[in-house]
């Protein structure tokens, strides 16, 4: 019988099915972080149980931590006990830390498939919900809760009942000034931020096929914002072509032989799926969010929706409810809109392949004097990068200021945050009241939209600058 | 976790759709490393100005003394975003044992199960009735019989529940035991797969 790409990986990983219940699904890999996994470890003590498969399980730290003077202590209490803690937790059970002051730290949904961790075929689980990142090799990836989280060390299995599939085609060639980034908060536009509830995606199609595995993870990453439980891509050429070499790739015949198992994972021809949807690629233009849900999102030169035009009630009030936080107009457009932050960074877009997307726009240029512009790296590796490329220069010369890795105003955990009522264009994935910093008002955008504004210091349409 | 099997109370209306994990607990409650006390901070920029206990905001629904019980029912795709568990430990730390929406987010849902808070999935229509009903009205939840009834009207619907996940409420256990028990098989897997 035809088989999905999930279908053939879904298999291989089912331990057992319990009637009338979930199966019994084997995790591969297991990423932990500072902030979901203290009680778990907890709940494992308090049990006396030990960690079954320490070896399958990577730690870092990165949601809490300071982007500035990492080989410092951390000042806030709290975060400092909590990264700690998970230094400790990681000597007690054997599992390998990539903390703070590790050349390998950074976000765990940035360093997994940079060191090659993350690999084609593979089930993949994080207490966090982008774990849908890892999506992008073709593997089967999604976030958890802490008692998962628990449930995987203490058994490297989880509960599991097996989604509904979408497949959500994208083909053509993709418009001058839209990237990655564009396709999936367009998609999230389309079907709104719960529109894939209950379903894991996989993503096809030929524009898909030529992106890039960092513009592949951007897409995959934010599958979790309408709603479904992860997404994926077939590996391909392009996917082999990034693992090669890759610290914790296969190496020698090992890689041949991964290599022929990697290339059965695709989508039969004949495959069936719950959904499907169509795109074509030339109806995406540059995006941006204007709502406090991702699925808020418009082309960047078109109005924000009349709300008296929205037919249905409900959707009526979350639109007027959003509109009233953000400090907006309806029906106007959002051109030209003075900001005063721009954050480029997050899981989303923090990788070197971003970076290099911006500098590139902004070289011999100059950020307006009215906006603060942050850089963050989602890595160690990707900061060692920018310097090695001379992309830290560029930055400096347009103003912008470059930190430390970690997922810093992503989220008001750390003490990146915007300040209350203040507009940011962010290259984050959520765009939630208070997400960052309470008050704070968030635009989504591409790193090339953010970019731009943070050249002219006002929403714009990048393909002006691009002439 | 202890067993759940019937609910009835009082309920709190949150007509409000696509409520996220970052307004349930915002991101800046998260740096405890244990389970309790999180409910002092559900919905805490909803709830108070400025951050300040001392200043509750009138209009937002926990602070109504017209509202109470163990039952919040709440708009559609409820629980979305940040797969953040603290969401349900807050729920259940301020005294909730179940949820009502018409429709709640896959992370959420199975977080909430974890930590014996009822998620229960009605038709639009029904919740619709329930927030139009009195603020003095009660609700009840069988889980045996997958029912919820608004008590008033004696209308009632049933709710799915995957029988796994029913039985383990019902009995207080959690999947942890489960998973547990069949460690010989997953170890002949791990061999088999190799
Ligand atoms: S960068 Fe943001 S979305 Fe990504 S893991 Fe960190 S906090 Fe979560």
């Amino acid at each position: 019988m035809a088989k999905t790409l999930f279908d053939k990986i879904w298999e291989k990983h089912v331990v057992k099915e319990i009637e009338g219940g979930p199966s019994v699904l084997y995790i591969d890999k297991h990423f932990i972080h500072e902030v979901t996994s203290p009680q778990a470890f907890k709940g494992l003590e308090k049990r006396g149980l030990r960690v079954l498969r320490p070896q399958q399980v990577v730690a870092t730290a990165d949601h809490n931590v300071p982007t500035l003077n990492q080989h410092l202590p951390i000042k806030d209490e709290l975060s400092r006990l909590q990264v700690q803690q998970l230094i400790e937790n990681c000597k007690k059970f054997d599992i390998e830390l990539y903390g703070l002051g590790h050349p390998y730290q950074g976000i765990v949904h940035v360093i997994g498939p940079e060191l090659g961790i993350t690999q084609p075929g593979m089930t993949i689980v994080c207490g966090d919900s982008h774990t849908s990142t890892h999506g992008a090799f073709g593997a089967i990836a999604f976030g958890i809760g802490t008692s998962e989280v628990e449930m995987v060390f203490a058994s490297q299995c989880l509960l599991q009942s097996k989604p509904k599939l979408m497949r959500i085609n994208i083909e053509g060639e993709l418009n001058k000034g839209v990237v990655s980034k564009d396709i999936i908060l367009y998609i999230i536009a389309k079907i709104s931020a719960s529109g894939a509830t209950g379903y894991f995606v996989e993503y096809a199609g030929s524009a898909i096929r030529s992106l890039s595995m960092e513009a592949r993870m951007t897409i995959c990453n934010m599958s979790i914002e309408m709603g479904a439980r992860g997404g994926m891509i077939a590996p391909d050429e392009i996917t082999f072509e990034y693992m090669r070499g890759r610290r914790f790739a296969p190496q020698g015949e090992d890689w041949n032989i991964k290599l022929q198992e990697w290339k059965t994972l695709h989508s039969d021809a004949d495959a069936t799926f719950d959904h499907e949807i169509n795109i074509n690629a030339a109806d995406i233009e540059p995006m941006i969010t204007y709502g406090t849900n991702p699925g808020l999102g418009i082309a960047v030169n078109a109005a924000v929706p009349a709300t008296d035009s929205i037919p249905d009630e409900g959707e009526r009030k979350n639109i007027f409810k959003a509109l009233e936080y953000m400090g907006l107009e309806a029906g106007k457009p959002l051109i030209g809109m003075p900001v005063q932050h721009v954050f480029i960074g997050s899981c989303t877009n923090s990788r070197i392949e971003d970076l290099r997307m911006v500098a590139a726009l902004v070289k011999g240029r100059r950020k307006n004097d009215n906006v603060q512009v942050m850089i963050v790296p989602g890595s160690q590796q990707v900061s060692k990068q920018v310097i090695e490329e001379g992309l830290d220069k560029v930055f400096e010369a347009a103003g912008f200021e470059i930190r430390q890795a970690g997922c810093s105003a992503c989220l008001g955990m750390n003490e990146d945050k915007i300040p209350a009522g203040e507009y940011c264009i962010s290259t984050s994935n959520r765009n939630f009241e208070g997400r960052q910093g309470a008050g704070a008002r968030t635009l989504l955008a591409s790193p090339l939209t953010a970019a731009a504004a943070a050249i002219t210091g006002v929403v714009t349409d990048v393909r002006e600058l691009l002439q | 976790m202890k067993s759940l099997t019937t609910i009835h109370s009082r309920f709190v209306p949150l007509p409000e759709e696509n409520v996220d994990t970052d307004q349930i607990i915002p991101a800046r409650f998260l740096k405890a490393t244990t389970r309790d006390g999180f409910g002092k901070n559900l919905f805490r920029d909803w709830r108070y100005e400025q951050d300040d206990e001392t200043k509750p905001k009138k209009d937002f629904v926990l602070n109504n003394e017209n509202y109470s019980g163990e039952i919040l029912v709440a708009g559609k795709n409820f629980g979305c975003g940040s797969s953040r568990e603290h969401a349900a430990w807050a729920l259940e730390d301020y005294g909730f044992k179940a949820v009502v929406s018409s429709f709640f987010a896959d992370i959420f849902k199975n977080n909430a199960l974890n930590n014996g808070v009822l998620p229960v999935t009605v038709s639009e229509d029904f919740l619709q009735k329930i927030f139009a009903g009195d603020a003095k009205a009660t609700l009840s939840i069988d889980l045996s019989a997958q029912a919820i009834t608004i008590d008033a009207t004696g209308e009632q619907e049933r709710f799915e529940i995957n029988a796994y996940k029913k039985t383990c409420l019902l009995n207080g256990y959690d999947d942890i035991d489960y998973l547990l028990s069949i460690r010989q098989e997953i170890e002949l897997f791990e061999t088999s797969a190799n």
